[in-house]
């Protein structure tokens, strides 16, 4: 991937990043004895290799469970049997589970993580390990890597988290056989959008499907109206803290949007009780109940090995989401997650550190973890994975993927992920609501705003 | 569940225990066990809880005093008085639902009659099911689009049962009490057992049929029964979470958004711990009241059950 052309996006992420951790830096003075403290105890040596024992905790759900896992035994297998304790976990109950294990000084060696504003608060709080000397250290393990993905591994010039996995733009999902069904084509602009949501209503079916429970299911909507419509630079605002950053007539217009699609019974029946965690979205598109799907370019994987043939038999088309009529933002922006993250707890021992580290230098995204990835539709953050799309039935996706990654004038990280915890808390509640049309778009932005100004 | 454990707690402490002869009062040491473990689990991080609602803490960092910061955000959030009476419409509507149910089914499984016996077990089963696994097999039955409607072809079953507020409250209220009714059917069956057969007989004389017998001698025998089961259930829906978080997530929107699950979500879904825990003693000081209230509406226990009867 050409680094130059993503990496402006997170130029500006990155940037702002660092002007938040200096301001928390300021009010934190207290902080660095009781870590100090906690990690110049622990780290006593205690003689015996156990003490090397690494713990990781990820994600369950596959294909990335089962790729995880195999990397685990990959290295515990040449590592003395059991150097990394693997543990998994439900995406939603994960993020709760880890930053209630990291308060409590429970944190696992390796914090498997999406950057951005996650990590910020734990760099903020000392509980991550500094990697740019490592790195600095080991120049062929950050070669190798998307430089693109370094935004949200950054807080304040440093790097607190390795890359890992793939690159996952949002896309637009659809069902082929039922647009051919219809006789219709897929959207160009978002006024197709809008009457293929009639077109697929008259004809019986759901035109999109959602997993609304999850709440960021549908802030991917948010995140690209708004990117159509006005460019990066209004959540740009928002995420630097600008006053009433949300007072913009695009987010009117796009919040606006999001509420016709709504009324216009847009969304599969009951999407607002439907969890991502479920699948259950991804049945929809695939047994031809709903046309069409915005989702995460990981969900490829899923639909392949539970859809039966309806990926290996080509019925699932995909597109960038379409511009909008006037609008400003470049076509072929993208948002979603650049990458995933793994950090190392600052409060582990040093032989722990010492395994993570090699485990990030010798078997993360190695080889046999690539083709993994590969195999299962994802973009690997490695330089020259595309010249392993050939070997697959699955080369068309991973070629879309790749050059959606590589087009965008700007990839975006996906705002939860880019806010702090109690705004994107703030943020997912009023999204649910905008859904449900129980606020106005006018209210929707005076909550944000609350959330936003500095 | 503190609800529940505070019967067992003051029923330790009267325990005639082995010492027959001993009075009463050198037994209190007995109450010893039940109070370390209460003023462990409930007391001290009740404090605590108390403590932390006056700072500022994100869950991961360094616990910072902000004084009345955490209160202030609270109770000038207009999520507040809306996950009250949330709680409140819960609590009122499944106590509506349960009570007379339970009543008429504990009455009926009191009858000395084998077939009942055999119901009563039945119908305990949903009281031995965790409330997660109710949440999801609910949240499964319900789906529109691969639920129990779709799959039998029913379109009346085919609504948007979560998704619309109004539906999404009542089968909340159904699962509640498809999990509840069970348990104080019981307390009932048992509170119908210790009526005197004397007093049925007397209003047989009297020629009083079954419909009456059970206003006038069933109902106000069971006025203590009721005010437990009532306790119980009121306080009881107070702490209902997990089933609500699995089922609606306090959704759609915040149709279902209870304190508790307010509380939740303040704290470590948005990592606010200083306004989650001033939720939390909130929750607890309703909690109390509400006891409180339904002890002075249940009298003090010393008149008799049987005047006037």
């Amino acid at each position: 991937m050409d680094p130059r052309t993503t990496r402006r996006g997170f130029l500006g992420l990155s940037l702002s990043a660092a002007a938040l951790g200096t301001l928390a830096a300021c009010g934190g003075g207290q902080a660095p004895t009781q870590t100090g403290a906690g990690g110049s105890s622990a780290s006593a040596p205690a003689g015996g290799g156990a003490a090397g024992a690494a713990t990781y905790w990820f994600l369950s759900g596959q294909p990335g469970q089962g790729i995880r896992e195999d990397s685990v035994k990959r290295f515990n297998a040449a590592n003395g049997g059991n150097a990394i304790t693997p543990t998994e976990f439900q995406n939603d109950a994960y993020k709760t589970k880890v930053k209630a294990a990291i308060g409590a000084g429970q944190a696992p060696t390796v914090i498997w993580g999406w950057g951005g504003g996650g990590l910020r608060e734990y760099v903020q709080n000392d509980q991550v390990e500094d990697l740019t000397d490592w790195f600095g250290q080991n120049a062929p393990v950050k070669n190798r890597l998307f430089a693109s993905s370094f935004g949200a591994a950054t807080v304040d010039g440093k790097i607190y988290a390795m890359p890992a996995e793939t690159v996952q733009p949002i896309v637009l999902f659809y069902n082929k056989t039922l647009f051919d069904k219809v006789g219709a084509q897929p959207p160009q602009t978002w006024t197709d959008v809008m009457n293929l949501v009639d077109t697929f209503n008259k004809n019986g079916i759901a035109p999109f499907s959602l997993g609304g429970q999850s709440r960021w299911t549908n802030m991917m909507w948010l995140e690209f109206l708004l990117d159509r419509i006005a460019g990066p630079s209004v959540f740009q605002n928002a995420f630097e803290g600008k006053t009433d950053a949300w007072s913009d007539p695009a987010v009117t217009d796009m919040l606006t949007k999001v509420q016709d699609l709504v009324k216009a019974n847009g969304f599969v029946k009951g999407f607002s009780s439907i969890t991502a965690d479920s699948n259950a979205d991804l049945a929809l598109l695939y047994t031809g109940r709903a046309a069409m799907m915005l989702h995460g370019s990981w969900t490829y994987g899923t639909m392949k090995s539970s859809g039966g043939s309806f990926v290996s038999g080509g019925h699932l088309g995909y597109m960038n989401f379409p511009p909008v009529e006037g609008g400003k933002g470049d076509p072929s922006n993208t948002v979603g997650n650049p990458g995933q993250y793994y950090a190392i707890s600052s409060k582990a021992t040093p032989e722990a550190k010492e395994t993570a580290k090699k485990f990030f230098s010798t078997t993360v995204l190695d080889d046999a973890e690539v083709s993994g990835w590969v195999k299962n539709g994802g973009v690997p953050i490695v330089q020259g994975a595309d010249a392993k799309f050939g070997t697959g039935g699955d080369a068309d996706f991973l070629k879309f993927i790749y050059d959606v990654s590589n087009n965008a004038k700007t990839f975006a990280q996906s705002w939860d992920q880019a806010l702090p915890a109690s705004a994107s808390e703030t943020l997912l509640d009023n999204i649910a609501k905008l859904f449900q049309l129980s606020v106005t778009p006018d209210q929707w932005i005076d909550n944000m705003n609350k959330v936003t100004n500095k | 569940m503190t609800a529940l454990a505070a019967p067992a707690a003051v029923r330790a402490a009267p325990r005639p225990g082995g010492g027959g002869g001993i009075r009463g009062a050198n037994l209190t040491w007995m109450a010893l066990p039940a109070l370390a473990l209460f003023l462990l689990f409930a007391i001290i991080p009740l404090v605590g809880v108390l403590a932390l609602s006056f700072t500022s803490w994100d869950g991961i960092g360094v616990i910072r005093p902000a004084g009345l910061a955490s209160w202030r955000t609270v109770l000038s959030d207009p999520g507040l008085p809306h996950a009250l009476w949330v709680t409140f419409e819960v609590m009122a509507l499944s106590w509506v639902v349960q009570t007379p149910m339970s009543i008429l089914l504990g009455t009926f499984l009191a009858g000395p009659q084998r077939y009942r016996a055999v119901l009563s077990v039945i119908y305990f089963v949903p009281l031995l099911l965790s409330s997660a696994a109710i949440a999801i097999t609910f949240k499964a039955l319900v789906d529109p689009n691969f639920g129990l409607g779709a799959g039998l072809h029913i379109s009346v079953l085919t609504q948007d049962w979560l998704g619309r507020p109004g539906l999404a409250m009542g089968v909340l209220i159904f699962v509640v009490s498809w999990q509840f009714i069970p348990f104080h059917s019981l307390l009932y069956q048992g509170g119908v057992r210790q009526i005197p057969v004397t007093l049925y007989e007397a209003a047989l004389i009297d020629g009083a049929g079954r419909v009456k017998q059970f206003f006038n001698i069933t109902l106000p025998q069971l006025k203590y029964t009721i005010v437990t089961s009532s306790t119980l259930m009121v306080v009881g829906s107070l702490t209902f979470f997990d089933l609500i978080f699995v089922l609606t997530a306090g959704g759609p929107g915040d149709a279902t958004r209870v304190l508790a699950v307010d509380m939740y979500s303040t704290g470590f879904q948005a990592g606010l711990m200083g306004p989650a825990s001033a939720i939390a003693v909130i929750l607890v000081l309703v909690g109390l009241a509400l006891a409180l209230l339904l002890r002075r509406l249940g009298g003090n226990g010393t008149d008799s059950q049987l005047e006037g009867a």
